[in-house]
């Protein structure tokens, strides 16, 4: 049974800022990132949408240690994010200095878009996108 | 089913830069075991191991293999687990139900590690594996960032003000550290104060260098035996799984429904209570998974002995010291007596063995009239195993 939103697709629609995800036409629920089967009912019976990418903060962390060949990236803020769809993901909040990321930010509304990490010496080719999270 | 105690234990030194292989460290402590249970190589019928980064540490797959011919348990079925830091465990667990089942009588079951033969960095790339490499690595995601954002959720669930928080989870890593140093396999003999562990780096906030367990280096085993096998051996004081349970869960946002809360725990546990019988208010003492300090609270809470967003508190009361409502982590947790992650299954399940045969006197840290003890177990974001044993059949 073939995979109905693989990561190399949901991968090439973020480069392009659209976030993907699947809708069952079971239970109604949302799944983001994808999955084979539904994350609530386990249906496969599942339709590819575009979710509006819209949400608001759950929890963050500002990170200091990096892993290996990532060593320039920090500080930098990761959040967790949850879409008005209802599924929660993971991604940066860009969109403030990670030194000025306080519990505040816990509630804030933000919009996401997309942001390549180049891929390491464990990673797949091609790069892979993350979400990347801006204030509405 | 049948009933299944271990009758041998073995744990190294856990620390930094071991000078010995992987297959050294396990060979050792399996002797250990065995001299314990009074056995030879030969009474070994198979090896069930916890090894997570040999690859990556020491150029080393499959050290099970080598690892039983190493012992002389030539030709044995040897196999190796791998789920994180829960994968000892995970052997130990499967290594019961095979005795259980009737197929083996004898076996060995534990796991090595030898997390600090690599850079930290390497180490910090390595362990980020445990988490979803597609959807959550690109972010820069690294173990201590998910107990980092779990950190930050508990505080905003439970209406905790972070400082208060914080001073909770120090509270939770000063007393680990107060009982590595009973413990002469700990990897640090170091009290630490609050003003320690609130001035220590900054890794991934709110998390600091001492909210945090160390990279170790370790093995830990134990000899398990069918009763058939306990009676014809004559073993003086066998301790015997009462109840074990294991879980998985997807990568961390997938979790969404419960967290901060880790729903695969709360399974993993419900198994083990609901096999042997017993409830949270029969368990004597716990060794449980504090990978982080705010790790150990949300545990504490899964496993049923605190009501959610009330574990800190407890700690900073002495409700998780000995003598108190639940002792915690008398070995000092994986904080202050290391997190060797092939072996911390391992570890547990030997604290346990040895709390309930009444072993730890000498040491200074013995639960008087401790019949049950539990151990849990988190690997990654998605493996948890928790087990029960006790010293009375």
């Amino acid at each position: 049974m073939e995979y109905k939103l693989t990561f190399q697709e949901y991968n090439k629609a973020l480069k392009k800022d659209k976030l993907m995800g699947l809708k069952c036409n079971e239970c109604g629920t949302l799944t983001c990132p994808p999955t084979m089967a539904c994350s609530n009912c386990a249906s496969t019976n599942l339709e590819i949408v575009e979710l509006s990418g819209k949400g608001k903060i759950v929890s963050f962390t500002v990170v200091n240690i990096a892993a290996e060949g990532r060593e320039n990236e920090v500080p930098y803020t990761i959040s967790m994010v949850e879409l008005d769809e209802g599924p929660w993901i993971m991604g940066n909040l860009v969109d403030m200095d990670p030194r000025n990321v306080t519990m505040d930010v816990i509630g804030k509304r933000v919009k996401t878009r997309g942001k390549l990490f180049p891929g390491d010496h464990y990673s797949e080719g091609g790069g892979l996108a993350r979400p990347a999270f801006y204030f509405e | 089913m049948r009933r299944v105690a271990v009758i041998g234990t073995g744990h190294s030194k856990f620390c930094f830069n071991s000078p010995k292989t992987s297959v050294e460290l396990m060979s050792e402590v399996a002797f250990d075991a065995m001299n314990e249970a009074e056995i030879k190589s030969k009474d070994i019928q198979a090896t069930f191991i916890g090894n997570v980064l040999g690859d990556f540490e020491e150029g080393q797959g499959m050290v099970q293999s080598f690892f039983a011919n190493d012992i002389g348990a030539f030709n044995v079925a040897s196999s190796r687990f791998e789920g994180a830091c829960a994968s000892g465990s995970m052997a130990i667990r499967d290594a019961m139900m095979w005795v259980a089942s009737g197929y083996y009588d004898i076996v060995l079951a534990g796991g090595v590690e030898r997390a600090t033969a690599f850079s930290s960095a390497l180490g910090t790339r390595t362990f980020a594996m445990f988490g979803d490499a597609h959807y959550e690595f690109p972010s820069g995601f690294t173990f201590p960032s998910v107990f980092a954002l779990l950190a930050h959720l508990y505080s905003s669930e439970y209406g905790i003000p972070l400082p208060k928080l914080k001073e909770q989870m120090a509270a939770v890593s000063v007393q680990a550290h107060k009982w590595g140093m009973k413990n002469p396999n700990a990897q640090f003999h170091k009290e630490i104060t609050t003003e320690d562990v609130l001035k220590s780096f900054m890794v991934a906030s709110p998390i600091q260098l001492h909210d945090a367990c160390p990279f170790t280096d370790g093995a830990a085993c134990v000899v398990i035996a069918s009763e058939d096998a306990v009676k014809k051996l004559g073993v003086k004081k066998p301790v015997w799984f009462k109840g074990i349970g294991q879980a998985s869960s997807g990568k961390l946002s997938s979790q969404h429904k419960f967290l901060p809360r880790i729903r695969a725990r709360e399974l993993a546990c419900e198994q083990s209570y609901s096999m042997s019988g017993l409830t949270p208010k029969d368990v004597d003492f716990v060794e449980l998974h504090d990978c982080f300090s705010i790790a150990a609270m949300i545990a504490a809470e899964g496993l049923g002995f605190f009501d959610y967003g009330t574990s800190g508190e407890a700690w900073v009361r002495g409700d998780c010291d000995m003598g108190g409502k639940i002792p915690i982590n008398l070995s000092g947790g994986l904080k202050s007596k290391g997190h060797p992650i092939g072996a911390t299954g391992g570890s547990q399940c030997v604290e346990l063995t040895r709390q309930l045969r009444g072993d730890m006197v000498a040491e200074g840290r013995q639960v008087e009239g401790a019949k049950v003890g539990l151990m849990d177990t988190l690997g990654g974001d998605g493996v948890l195993v928790s087990m029960i044993m006790s010293n009375e059949k």
